[in-house]
């Protein structure tokens, strides 16, 4: 029985709630229709389909290099294509590019300020990207000169509303990829600091981001606290896929070298493959032994093994076919932040809070 | 929060779930068989993978030379 309102409010009232509800409904069933596709596929696990694969020897690797020079907590690292260069940043506002064959330190710059949790070199070799606490992401030239003041250069390319998680530079050194604890990704021109598309859809801090192989097109995929994993398209803006099976944070995200697939790590002490074309989990990376974090992960070269560090200071290594873990790495005395693999693959470097870095071969 | 905010919000996740739902999808036996042919196709070329020698990997320490 309706209550005395006046006529156009009558009308108004009853077919908004309506329309809501529908609309509820309608979102439950579209996720219940996702989950049942999904389900349909999923006729082996990729452990299975890799049994007849010849099972890996021993490892070994070990630390190759050590890189002190940070006062504090090393946040983010990120190598040249030229193979040898690092840049790294540090929770002191510290960013430092070293010579990985050498261990020497080619520049250094001062932020303005503390928890540097993103850096990136560019594509050239001739500049790093950096941010952090600041909301920003900070490009600076690199010079030739080793004296000038590299900080007088600095261009302020993005403006997030929180911290800056992740930065990358596209396949040039003209635009940048942002991720942050505002919980958007955003695609920036690095000369006019313009913004060029924004990502929305995480629903809490976006923490890690990783461009696709270029062969595989203009995607990305970003990982966040809301557990979620998304694929972007960089042209619409529109998240294309997305996965939600982590426990916990994602912190780091990484395509499989291939572009079809991509890992990811989470504080839920897991590591995780997800198949683009199957759209879905297809493994787990676990062990009932390793209860810590996963802060970072990558690939190496052939896709074959999978490098994670962990909250409590070791590498895991993975064989990403079997499910197994192949090896385990110790040296960090503290947490390991942030792995890559070196662009040819012949070294991966770690960064800890126990203020180094290690290049492992 | 209004009604018509929530809606054009519900409007928007039910516009995604369609588009995610409406997706090509391969079956997990085609794609693990892609994934694992990819990396077969490429282990040579992995170093980290092979173990290269020291003398190919400027990471590892060179053998001394010595004259005997």
């Amino acid at each position: 029985m309706r209550s005395p309102l006046s006529p156009e409010m009558a009308t108004q009232e009853v077919p908004l709630n309506e329309t809501l509800a529908h609309l509820k409904t309608e979102s439950e069933t579209l996720k219940l229709k996702l989950e049942e596709e999904r389900a349909k596929l999923h006729d082996v696990e990729l452990h299975q389909v890799a049994e007849k694969v010849e099972g890996l020897g021993q490892f070994v690797m070990k630390t190759r290099r050590t890189l002190k020079g940070h006062g504090n907590k090393v946040l983010c690292m990120d190598w040249c294509k030229d193979k040898r260069r690092i840049v790294s940043s540090s929770q002191d506002g510290k960013v430092i590019v070293w010579d990985a064959f050498t261990t020497n330190k080619e520049h250094a710059v001062t932020m303005p300020c503390t928890w540097v949790m993103a850096c990136a070199y560019a594509p050239s070799g001739c500049a790093v990207a950096c941010g952090g606490l600041d909301n920003k992401c900070s490009v600076y030239p690199l010079s030739l000169d080793k004296n000038e003041n590299l900080a007088a250069k600095k261009k302020s390319v993005a403006m997030h509303t929180n911290y800056l998680s992740a930065c990358s530079f596209t396949n040039s050194d003209m635009q940048i990829l942002t991720s942050s604890g505002d919980g958007t990704c955003a695609l920036w021109d690095v000369e006019s600091g313009q913004l060029l598309q924004s990502f929305h859809g995480h629903a809490a801090d976006v923490l890690c981001l990783d461009l696709a192989p270029s062969e595989t097109g203009n995607t990305f995929v970003s990982g966040g606290c809301d557990k979620k994993a998304n694929v972007w398209d960089m042209r619409s803006g529109q998240c294309i896929q997305s996965f939600e099976t982590h426990e916990s944070d994602i912190n780091s995200v990484r395509y499989y070298p291939s572009g079809d697939a991509f890992a990811s790590g989470s504080d839920d002490a897991t590591c995780r493959l997800y198949d683009l074309r199957a759209d879905r989990e297809v493994a787990i990376y676990s062990k009932e032994s390793i209860i810590f974090g996963v802060s970072s992960v990558d690939f190496s070269l052939s896709g074959r093994l999978l490098f994670g560090g962990y909250n409590d200071y070791t590498i895991n290594v993975w064989d990403v076919l079997k499910g197994t873990r192949v090896s385990i790495l110790f040296g960090h005395e503290n947490r390991v932040s942030t792995l890559r693999v070196s662009p040819d693959g012949t070294a991966f470097c770690t960064g800890s809070w126990d203020h180094t870095l290690r290049i492992w071969a | 929060m209004s009604s018509s905010s929530s809606i054009v919000a519900m409007k928007k996740v039910v516009q995604q779930l369609r588009f995610e739902a409406s997706i090509n999808r391969v079956k997990v036996s085609q794609a693990a068989a892609e994934l694992q042919q990819f990396c077969m196709n490429n282990a040579t070329q992995d170093p980290l993978l092979t173990g290269m020698s020291s003398s190919t990997n400027p990471f590892r320490p060179q053998k001394v030379c010595s004259f005997l």
